[in-house]
């Protein structure tokens, strides 16, 4: 017990006390979140479009003001030729051309539907899909105002209502995922690098030689990556709440619980790559190829469920999965402990098998 | 004749953390055309900066430089055309055949293809490396791959050829083979060399020497110009019963005497005036010729403050400590060590040599518990190492070839984590770290990073830490690389003083002189036992039909070269 | 151009990477490992999405409603008797919206006052949420046509005729593979190149070299056009594979394919060129490759994200991720054709930057050793 804590502090020191390893660890994850936490978002404004108007009626021009309106939209060109739509489009000048045609006005008046073209460049499919949702979302809103105007109530109306993120936000959906990357490569990188750095050094020997035990060994390193994630994933969680506002609803309870069980499964990782390796490069290249694999299939981005079958059976066995569901349960629906248990078993179950794979590997492949 | 190179007040500095360490300071000297210089000091005392400004590749910071009489600073390229340089670790590319890399620094070097094969055949003959063309350089020997990377660097002939420590961590029989180039090219091609080295025999070897030290160039001369104001100064003694241990720890301690090394079964003394020497008792004091090493001691020894006790009373009786039987280990279908038995006794100082990949590292390994053996028995301190590995280790020092220590943490914080992993703790843990303080000097560096100590420190820290817990046995893997001779000399003062107190001490050096200071030691080669015995002993089984007992470092090459035939 | 001893260092990087396999693997089996896990693993389509449907009171209204879902292969409608049964369904993840058709439904309709149909959405993954609304309205507004038209009641209202140009079925598989290309030849080009200098310094071959007279243009010269050469060939294989196992159309020309890919394998090498010629070691050098290219490449190349609806600063950044311009480049070739005004100055931008990371490795680079 006693030689253990000497090799935490030890550790611990070897850390912080360089300069330059301790902005290694602090700097460059704040940076990252305040980055990527600006970058990830799915929420688009002033999208640049132009408008076609063959029309030129009231009814029109209001249409067009109410887009105009639109924090989304950035109206860029009016066009006089239907020949001008295929340039703009092309070039990327303008993501959506909105086209109305001469008959709109007396169709309007006549009660009739009046078709709206948009036309709407599919380079990006995602960006295409948003957009076409923010320009039916403002032909909606001119449709109502219109009815009412003219006194017809529709026969039915949709009233879609969003829990957990009332202005479906995307920044709230991605920075607890740039969370939960951040405390995985922090975690990853001073576990599964430290025993290779050491093996490089010569040190791994000395340690060896001493009455220590491989296992009082394994503690030793696993305390301080655990240290040090909790740590740096406190300074994260901190950092999102308070500078991107992101509500954390959930208890902290319930939010260390999660913290602290991914991060024994992401040591347990770590070190097993550390046992594997003998340089440092090949800890390195080690710990990438599970980095990106495990942030691809987490969820972090894109659904897993609209990933294949065999692709999202793969992902029960990445911890990632569980550690991004929990978060953003607590962040957002103030998912109580209780409730977490489903994700959280696997996560224990991932932990204690890597943590003994790793135990196992030190005692067999220490030579 | 004109000088080959000649340095003027050159002035080297580099930063080191928040201070400048100043590797040259007002360096001035010339090399001779047409011999060996030799460029000796301990290490950290320059020289790969030397070498390194004379090749073109740093640049001085006051000072003036010239090679072939030109200036290295304003043209560098023409310099590197007429030279050859070959750095110390030279860049082979491993993945590639030997003749690929001879073939590569022909082609960059820009040697006419028709004068290739000439050239070929000629460099292969001198440095044996014939049959092995096609092998690639990633598998050859230590000494091969130095003989390889001189042959690249003589691909098209230099004029001046800048040699930084070819000989270093190269085993004895190499190292007179890369000699016996170096005198080649000398003779046959009119080259002039700039041979740097740590080993102070090899000064004896070189035409003129130029004797660096801490940045400063401390003398210039031949090496018998440097010997012969000791003149009636150097004596070899022996006494019939005292143990000669013991007999260089008293003599070392001695007033009047400036130096006291083990030497074949005696003790070198060097004394501080010439004249009658300080005799006492039983001692057979017998006059000798100096050296360049005398030299060497007394013109930068500063007398020792704190001489190592050794302990008065003699040690319980002895008994076996390390027994090996049969010991095996196999890599794949290679076998690294195979058949070795021997056994090491409580106080004993215990040798292990061999050339380069004899096996001996691997045999370290397992004594130590680092390295599981694939056959046969292997008993430390009683207990068999695979089952009772932890308790085992207790009883164990060890301290490795590269005095790994971490570097970032300072000489205290060290010293505090070992003795906590080695499982001392309260009072018990003070005291020992206020002794390792105390007896290896460190308090004055207490706080200073390891990584920024010089290496002597770093060699007295990794040896505290290796004796914090007071243990039985002590493993040292060439304990003494690369480090000052001053440095050697206290460390031998201390190992010594430890074997005398009853720890069993198993060392492996490539230094054989170094090899006198062992009570017994084995000379392995490829994997197997080659001689095992007292250093006397082994002189006497290679002692020849003219009946002349050969220095151990003869004896060591005739053995290994007699098994390689 | 080419002369005796670039042409031997030439050889002696092929020999190097030839016998050292790991080269062979970093530029051909990295990316397809890339590649595959990306093609499949992301993807921003989804089918079957489970919704959840309380019908408060049954009639053959609500049934046709219902009846719009089913039939619609983005919806695996799931049945609840209650809305209790159906929020917490909701609230397990067990559904991703819940479509609530009031008591009132049937009367309203007939009565013409006007009727709310409730949609409650899952707004933790905001992105998926907003999908799945625009997805719901689009069934919704159709049978609401439908409802309308058999009443006699076609109010005045304005349709929204979206036509997506380029990617007609919204394929996201036809952006994305493109954008995973890109990041895959980022990751190739600077961890070949950023191990392989250090690698030279660590192991003192870069000290013998130097005292030759080998030119630092040669040096430069001799260490990218293998690299170049590896990096174009897991280059081909990635397009090959895209058009062929993803099967995202090719509308621009081949030739401007390999030609801008070319450029942009170059900027790829200088970086990491410049990386390892500042790093000096392999542990730095291959820290910075991955930090310095993945997730800028992933995040900050407009790959995922809308590069104009980020903050400005972030946006400064964006201009010195090679991959930026690359993503655009291959987006345009892949699905929209050659078209010249968005790859020039794209191009443009490339080659500004492969002659900036070119020309800071070569000052960096001295024939000393400091």
């Amino acid at each position: 017990m006693y030689a253990i804590i000497a090799l935490v502090l030890k550790e611990l020191l070897a850390l912080l006390k360089d300069k330059r390893s301790r902005m290694v660890i602090i700097v460059p994850p704040i940076l990252q979140l305040l980055i990527f936490g600006y970058a990830a978002s799915f929420d688009l404004d002033r999208l640049p479009y132009a408008v076609l108007d063959r029309d030129g009626g009231a009814g029109a021009r209001a249409l067009l003001a109410e887009m105009a309106g639109s924090p989304h939209f950035d109206e860029r060109y009016r066009l006089r030729d239907v020949a001008e739509v295929a340039r703009l489009i092309d070039q990327q000048e303008v993501l959506m051309v909105v086209q109305i045609d001469p008959q709109f006005e007396r169709r309007l008046q006549a009660g009739e539907t009046a078709p709206v073209q948009l036309l709407i460049d599919g380079r990006n499919s995602n960006t295409a899909q948003i957009v076409r949702s923010y320009a039916t979302q403002v032909i909606e809103r001119f449709n109502s105002a219109w009815g009412a105007r003219a006194s017809s109530v529709p026969l039915a109306q949709l009233e879609p209502r969003s829990w957990y993120n009332p202005n479906l936000e995307s920044r709230w959906f991605f920075i607890p995922g740039v969370v939960g990357i951040l405390t995985l490569v922090v975690t990853m990188v001073t576990t599964a690098l430290s025993v290779a750095r050491e093996r490089e050094q010569g040190t791994f020997d000395q340690l060896l030689v001493t009455p220590m035990q491989p296992l009082q060994i394994l503690l030793g390193k696993a305390l301080p990556g655990l240290l040090i994630g909790l740590i740096e994933g406190s300074l994260v969680v901190t950092l999102a709440v308070l500078w991107f506002e992101i509500p954390l609803l959930g208890s902290l309870g319930a939010l260390y619980a999660t913290i602290g069980v991914f991060l024994l499964a992401a040591v347990g990782v770590g070190l097993m790559i550390s046992s594997l390796v003998s340089t440092l490069q090949q800890a390195l290249l080690g710990a990438f190829l599970f980095m990106v694999p495990a942030v691809i299939l987490s969820g972090f981005a894109t659904p897993i469920a609209n990933m294949p079958d065999w692709v999202q059976w793969l992902t029960y066995i990445n911890p990632m999965r569980y550690y991004l569901i929990c978060l953003r349960g607590v962040f957002l629906e103030a998912t109580p402990l209780t409730a977490l248990w489903p994700h959280l078993w696997p996560l224990m179950l991932f932990a204690t098998v890597n943590l003994g794979l790793a135990g196992w590997l030190f005692r067999h492949k220490l030579y | 004749m004109q000088a080959v190179l000649r340095a003027a007040q050159l002035c080297k500095g580099f930063a080191r953390g928040k201070s400048r360490v100043e590797a040259l300071d007002e360096v001035t000297f010339e090399v001779r055309p047409g011999v060996v210089t030799g460029l000796i000091g301990p290490d950290g005392a320059g020289k790969t900066t030397l070498m390194r400004l004379a090749a073109g590749l740093l640049l001085p910071d006051t000072g003036s430089l010239e090679v072939m009489g030109l200036d290295v600073v304003s043209t560098p390229l023409e310099v590197q055309a007429s030279i050859g340089y070959m750095p110390q670790r030279f860049g082979l590319y491993t993945d590639l055949s030997v003749q690929e890399n001879l073939d590569l620094y022909a082609d960059l070097q820009g040697v006419d293809p028709r004068a290739r094969p000439a050239r070929y055949a000629r460099l292969m003959e001198m440095t044996g490396l014939a049959p092995f063309t096609g092998r690639l350089a990633g598998q050859l020997s230590g000494g091969m791959k130095q003989k390889l990377g001189l042959a690249c660097t003589l691909v098209r002939p230099p004029r001046l050829l800048l040699l930084d420590e070819p000989t270093v961590g190269v085993d004895p029989v190499s190292r007179r083979e890369l000699w016996a180039i170096v005198y080649q090219l000398v003779e046959q091609e009119q080259m002039s060399v700039l041979l740097s080295t740590a080993y102070l025999d090899e000064a004896q070897r070189c035409a003129e020497v130029v004797l660096l030290h801490q940045g400063r160039v401390v003398g210039q001369g031949s090496p018998d110009a440097f010997s012969r104001p000791l003149q009636g100064r150097t004596y070899q003694v022996g006494h019939p019963q005292l143990g000669r241990r013991r007999l260089q720890a008293e003599l070392a301690a001695r007033e009047g005497v400036l130096d006291a090394v083990l030497q074949d079964a005696q003790v070198r003394v060097v004394t501080q005036t010439p004249g009658a020497p300080p005799q006492r008792g039983e001692e057979q004091w017998q006059a000798v010729a100096p050296r360049f090493e005398d030299a060497f001691v007394e013109r930068l020894a500063v007398p020792h403050p704190h001489p190592v006790q050794l302990p008065t009373q003699a040690p319980g009786e002895a008994r076996e400590v390390i027994k090996v039987a049969g010991l095996e280990r196999r890599f794949g279908a290679f076998r690294a060590v195979r058949d070795l038995s021997f056994s090491v006794h409580s106080g004993e100082v215990f040798g292990l040599l061999g050339a380069n990949g004899a096996g001996k590292t691997t045999t370290f390994r397992m004594l130590c518990g680092l390295l599981p053996p694939s056959g046969g028995q292997l008993q430390v301190a009683g207990h068999d190492l695979r089952r009772a590995a932890a308790r085992a280790r207790r009883e164990i020092g060890y301290m490795s070839q590269r005095f790994s220590l971490y570097g970032h943490l300072s000489v205290a914080q060290n010293l505090g984590f070992f003795a906590r992993a080695y499982g001392l703790r309260g009072d018990y843990l003070r005291q020992r770290i206020a002794w390792a303080m105390r007896e290896f000097e460190l308090e004055p560096v207490a706080t200073v990073d390891a990584v920024e100590l010089p290496l002597g420190y770093q060699q007295r820290l990794a040896m505290a830490a290796a004796l914090l817990h007071e243990p039985r046995i002590l493993f040292l893997d060439e304990p003494t690389s690369g480090v000052d001779p001053l440095a050697r000399r206290e460390f031998w003062a201390r190992i010594n003083a430890q074997a005398e107190a009853g720890v069993t001490v198993l060392v492996t050096t490539h230094f054989m002189e170094e090899a006198e200071y062992c009570d017994r030691l084995a000379i392995m080669a490829s994997g197997e036992l080659l001689a095992l015995g007292t250093p006397a002993q082994v002189r006497a089984r290679c002692t020849g039909a003219d009946g002349v007992v050969p220095s151990f470092e003869e004896a060591f090459i005739q053995l290994i070269e007699g098994h390689a035939a | 151009m080419i002369n005796r001893r670039l042409r031997a260092l030439l050889r002696k990087e092929f020999l190097q990477v030839w016998r050292d396999p790991s080269s062979i693997a970093i530029a051909f089996v990295l990316p397809v490992f890339l590649l595959l896990l990306f093609g499949f693993g992301v993807s921003m389509d989804a089918r079957h999405v489970p919704l959840g449907v309380v019908v408060e009171r049954p009639s053959s209204v609500s049934e046709s409603l219902v009846a719009a879902f089913r039939h619609s292969d983005y919806f695996a409608p799931r049945p609840f008797l209650s809305r209790q049964a159906g929020e917490a369904a909701l609230q397990a993840n067990q559904v991703n919206g819940l479509l609530i058709l009031p008591q009132t439904l049937d009367e309203q309709l007939s009565t013409g006052q006007g009727a709310g149909v409730q949609l409650l959405l899952n707004g933790v993954d905001s992105n998926s949420a907003r999908l799945l609304q625009g997805y719901v309205r689009g069934v919704f507004e159709g049978w609401l046509a439908r409802q309308q038209a058999a009443r006699g009641r076609a109010g005045a209202t304005v349709e929204a005729q979206p036509r997506i140009w380029f990617n007609p079925e919204l394929r996201s598989r036809n952006y994305l593979v493109p954008g995973l290309m890109v990041i895959n030849m980022t990751l190739v080009g600077a961890l070949l190149t950023a191990l392989v200098m250090a690698r030279e310094w660590e192991r003192g071959t870069l000290e013998a070299l130097m005292v030759t007279p080998v030119t630092l243009r040669e040096i430069l010269i001799g260490k990218t056009l293998p690299y170049f050469t590896l990096g174009m060939g897991g280059m081909l294989l990635s397009a090959g594979l895209s058009i062929l196992l993803f099967e995202v159309p090719l509308r621009g020309s081949l030739w401007a394919l390999i030609l801008f890919s070319a450029l942009f394998m170059l900027t790829a090498l200088g970086m990491g060129l410049l990386i390892s010629v500042v790093a000096k070691n392999q542990f730095v050098a291959g820290m910075a490759a991955i930090v310095s290219t993945f997730l800028p490449a992933f995040l900050l190349s407009g790959f995922l994200f809308d590069i104009d609806s980020m903050p400005w600063v972030v946006q400064l950044v964006t201009h010195i991720v090679a991959a930026r311009y690359f993503v655009t480049i291959l987006q345009t070739l892949f699905l929209a054709g050659d078209v010249w005004g968005v790859i020039l100055p794209n191009a443009a931008a490339l080659s500004l930057l492969a002659t900036l990371f070119f020309g800071l490795a070569r000052r960096q680079l001295h024939k000393r050793l400091e």
